[in-house]
């Protein structure tokens, strides 16, 4: 701030009359002369508020007093004053273009979104995961959990939700990479995310219709107008898994308006380990790199930005199964049928995925009309996933799947008074499936195109003191034009002659080849209040319609899963899923005292899920097959969050999550619900010593008491002979306890730079424990103790 | 100071970009090129005479439609056999002979072998990988005195552990690995 020059207009009254206390009184104005209501006038011990015309006055003593003029968005004055006499002081404040991010709080006026109940992780608690990822993250958002492969494939689940169900957004675009896939987790680096948010519901309009679970939103550091250049390394070292991360990020602002970022993340990491056993095959290496050049000016601004995204995941090899025996052997067995020794080494079953992303954004704000923001982007995802193959196919993938998507949107924020605020916008999106035909697999994902439109529009009204309203709609256009060959027989079995005979247009003896066209419209819309009931309470409810098309995976799918053992099927026949979803939160909060219950309900009309319906013969045995089916579903629950000061240096926090899902129609309960989930954390904070923080968190999962019985009888061979067995694939595994101890201590190093050093255990007991929500259950125990430090500097 | 703010260009120089494949497909189909369509177990006895063959053929793959099951004789007790397996995948024109790529692989793929359902009798291998373990390309049948019709159970694991216990001498209990092949013939004896 003590760079800004600002214009200082001063004109000193000449009275005569002496006193020992002087009124300075003034007005205070922008640089059109428009009176600033509310600025900030501070003197010594003394400080004032100007008037709605922009008046102040403030008692000032004899002598030198220093001033300090601040009004939120505008360039501080701060300015020595020798005052002997009644003085008049008219300061005209200069636009600070680098605050137009920060939140202005007014009450009278308007904040979007400020009716969904946002929950946000900041910078600190990112930094936490820099080795780990998103999904684990998010984890501390009471009704996130995570629906995992191993320990690194990590997909965010928003109160039940995933999957094509979650948008993600990641700076500003639309996150496009084979999302629908269970064990596809999201290709970004958290190490880019300044903040983190999560919008649960389908609230978040601006993002898109489809949100029936939820928005994840990430968002970078914002860079500040001014010269400036600092960055940060994080070192991470974890004993399970013997490997580490390193992450590097330098920001470089300059007064002009222009500013650049560097970012890069190099992380290592061999087998992990349960408490009993190496989980073999579970290492992963990433390499990530983006970079940023922005322009700030003062009514537009622009900005380019690309990532890269480049990550080697090993798939547990023991969750490898050939049949159903295997599976059952498996299951049975209680350990996993292969345990190597610890090796860094990542071979087949594993995932090579990389994600590029280019992006251009333009805006401009019109003084007396709003801020319009035109962007384009761009997004390659390429995924490989190698499978355990013979001879000569061994080092080529099973699946190579590019997947590019155009996108452009155009955003006007506009208001036509204090009170009300809007938002427009219009969205296109061009995307492309290629699924590479030399893998020698027929590909899950076929080849398609797919043009979406979308249009929106969000009004948020203040409509008194303390009643906030917005409510807004979505239509959205969607269109899947794909190239697809079917087995003659699986198209029999289908029955796909009777309503999809004309998509034939190629007989290739044992295949057709065909051309699936399907066309959604979908509508969407939201409704929520924001009703502060006094200073310390606040009422949040949203009521909000999602609608989502089928994605690929759930019109295409057919074929074999191998970590599953099971054939899965897609439907040409599909209906679009519908959700309406009613939420409501009380947030109390006083000095010390925190707490928020948040229930809702979820009820969704053709709900998409794979839901067993019998068993197949082929050369390797039986396999169990599982079809996407629509049912009539509800989804409820209830988050909570408590956060209590015992102390100045002691805190606790509570989290709690109940999610309750069932088909209407059968009653049943639905597949992979999370369990109730209860976390405590108690945090000692002394800034004195070296900033030390230590925390012991108690992570509580309940078993999953409510699931639908799918376990099926199928013959295993036993001593030479074939048993009937049952396939107990839908009991939940035991609920399980689990402490983690967390310290940090920084120090300052140089001028300007800190360094912060952090020790952390997860699963101090080495507890054995498995996750309902975990795919390789069925295999192994969970991940075990991990002793990890942490390296930070700030510069 | 200088040095650590070096660091990110450092990490940028480490990382390496490969291009990403983006070949655009004909409109050809994929014809798998793994999958095992037809297992062929042929028993001929050991002083000569006519072989009976049984064959397990799946030519849709991992789809809807069973394997077709046939043979083409009956099989005497007391008699034995000397018992090859073929593997092929038919999808590929040529066929695809898979045998030869499990006889090269042969340290990881072993032929697990049952009778079952009244069929009874002893089977030994014979072949060896090249550790000395069996893979069971080629075996040895004979049907005991008094067995009956029943079934022939043929079970190829990829990646089994060989040296388990009683897996050399063909115990699938504690073989492991994963199923490639499980097919079962009926078999009548006169």
């Amino acid at each position: 701030m003590r760079y800004f020059i600002a214009l200082v207009f001063l004109i000193i009254g000449n009275q005569s009359l002496v006193y020992s206390q002087n009124k300075v009184s003034g007005k205070i104005t922008g640089e059109k002369n428009e009176p600033l209501a509310g600025s900030h006038i501070h003197a010594g011990q003394n400080f004032t508020v100007s008037n709605p015309i922009g008046d102040f006055s403030i008692d000032l003593p004899s002598g030198r007093n220093r001033i300090v003029v601040s009004y939120v968005g505008y360039k501080t004055v701060d300015t020595l004053l020798n005052v002997d006499n009644d003085v008049v002081l008219n300061i005209r404040l200069k636009e600070d273009i680098s605050a137009l991010s920060e939140i202005v709080v007014k009450d009278k006026n308007v904040k979007t979104n400020a009716t969904s109940d946002r929950k946000e992780l900041k910078i600190a608690q990112l930094e936490k995961y820099s080795s780990g990822s998103l999904g684990d993250a998010l984890k501390e958002i009471s009704g996130v959990s995570s629906l995992k492969t191993g320990n690194t494939i990590v997909k965010p689940v928003i109160n039940g939700l995933h999957s094509s169900r979650v948008l993600i957004i990641n700076n500003n675009v639309r996150l496009e990479d084979q999302q629908w896939g269970l064990e596809h987790a999201p290709n970004l680096d958290i190490n880019t995310a300044g903040k983190v948010s999560v919008i649960k519901g389908a609230s978040g309009l601006q993002y898109g219709g489809d949100a029936i679970g939820g928005v994840v939103i990430i968002e970078p550091l914002p860079i500040p107008v001014k010269d400036t250049l600092y960055g940060k390394t994080i070192l991470n070292g974890a004993s399970n898994g013997r490997g580490g991360s390193i992450s590097s990020s330098l920001f470089k602002g300059y007064q002009s308006g222009w500013n650049w970022n560097l970012q890069g993340t190099f992380k290592y990491l061999g087998d992990v380990e349960a408490p009993d056993y190496v989980l073999s095959n579970t290492g992963n290496r990433e390499k990530n790199f983006s970079a940023g050049l922005g322009y700030k000016g003062e009514t537009s601004g622009y900005s380019a930005f690309f990532s890269y995204y480049n990550a080697t995941i090993g798939i547990l090899r023991a969750s490898h199964t050939g049949n159903i025996a295997d599976l059952v052997n498996a299951i049975n067995s209680g350990t996993p049928a292969v345990i190597n020794d610890f090796t860094y080494a990542i071979n087949a079953p594993k995932q090579e995925v990389q994600h590029y992303l280019g992006k251009l954004n333009y805006y401009h704000t019109f003084s007396d009309f709003g801020k319009l923001t035109l962007q384009y982007a761009f997004q390659l995802n390429n995924r490989l996933e190698y499978d355990i193959r013979r001879g000569d196919a061994k080092n080529k993938p099973s699946l190579d799947l590019s997947l590019s998507t155009h996108s452009m949107l155009v955003d006007l924020e506009t208001s036509s008074s204090e009170s009300s605020k809007y938002k427009f916008g219009i969205s296109g999106v061009y995307q492309n499936n290629i699924a590479d035909i030399d893998t020698g697999v027929r590909p899950l994902i076929p080849d398609y195109d797919k043009y979406e439109a979308g249009i929106y529009g969000i009004g948020t009204f203040a409509l008194g003191e303390n009643l906030e309203l917005e409510t807004g709609f979505r239509y959205d256009f969607s269109r899947i034009d794909a190239t697809k060959f079917y087995l003659k027989s699986r198209w029999n079995e289908r029955d796909y002659d009777a309503d999809f005979s004309d998509i034939i247009i190629g007989d290739f003896g044992t295949q057709w080849k065909t051309n699936p066209v399907f066309t959604y419209h979908n509508l969407s819309g939201s409704i929520g209040t924001r009703y502060q009931i006094n200073t310390n309470l606040k009422w949040f409810s949203n009521l909000s319609l999602a609608s989502r098309s089928p994605n690929p995976s759930e019109l295409f799918s057919d074929g074999l899963h191998h970590s599953t053992g099971q054939i899965e099927l897609g439907d040409l026949r599909l209906e679009k899923e519908k959700a309406v979803k009613i939420s409501t939160a009380l947030a109390y909060s006083s000095g010390k005292f925190a707490f928020e219950v948040n229930p809702y309900l979820n009820l969704i009309n053709d709900f998409t899920l794979l839901k067993p319906t019998g068993l197949e013969q082929s050369i390797r045995g039986a396999f169990p097959v599982w079809q996407y089916r629509q049912v009539n579903a509800r989804v409820m629950g209830i988050d909570v969050n408590a956060d209590y000061d015992f102390t100045r240096n002691l805190n606790y926090h509570s989290t709690f999550a109940y999610v309750y899902g069932e088909d209407r129609d059968s009653k049943q309960a639905l597949i992979d619900m999370p369990p109730i989930n209860w976390n405590n954390t108690i945090q000692f904070k002394k800034q004195n010593w070296n900033n030390l923080v230590l925390g012991l968190k108690s992570e509580l999962v309940f078993t999953q008491k409510r699931y639908p019985d799918n376990d099926f009888m199928a013959d295993v061979p036993v001593d030479g002979t074939f048993v009937p067995a049952l396939v107990e694939i839908s009991r939940p595994p035991k609920g399980y306890h689990q402490l983690h101890f967390s310290s940090e201590m920084s120090f300052a190093t140089f001028e300007k730079s800190r360094i912060t050093i952090g020790f952390n255990i997860q699963n101090i007991f080495n507890t054995n424990y498995r996750d309902y929500l975990n795919r390789t259950r069925y295999y192994v125990d969970d991940m075990g103790r991990n002793f990890t430090v942490q390296l930070k500097f700030n510069y | 100071m200088k040095t650590i703010k070096l660091l990110p260009l450092a990490l940028i120089v480490l990382l390496s970009f490969n291009s990403c494949s983006s070949d655009d497909n004909s409109s050809q189909p994929v014809n798998e090129e793994e999958v095992i369509t037809t297992v062929t177990v042929t028993l001929t006895p050991e002083g000569g005479g006519t072989p009976v063959v049984l064959t397990s053929r799946d030519l849709d793959g991992d789809g809807p439609n069973a394997p077709v099951i046939t043979s083409t004789g009956n099989i005497l007790a007391l008699t034995t056999y000397n018992g090859t397996v073929s593997l092929l995948n038919e999808l590929t024109n040529p066929a695809d002979n898979i045998s030869l790529e499990v006889q090269e692989e042969g340290d990881d793929h072993q032929f697990f072998f049952s009778a079952t359902g009244g069929l009874s009798g002893t089977f030994a291998y014979a072949d060896q990988d090249e550790n000395g373990d069996p893979i069971g390309l080629a075996f040895k049948f004979t049907a005991s005195a008094n067995t009956q019709s029943g079934n022939l159970t043929v079970i190829l694991r990829h990646e089994p552990n060989k040296a388990g216990a009683n897996v050399a001498s063909g115990d699938i209990t504690n073989a492991g690995g994963e199923t490639d092949v499980q097919v079962t013939f009926p078999v009548t004896v006169l």
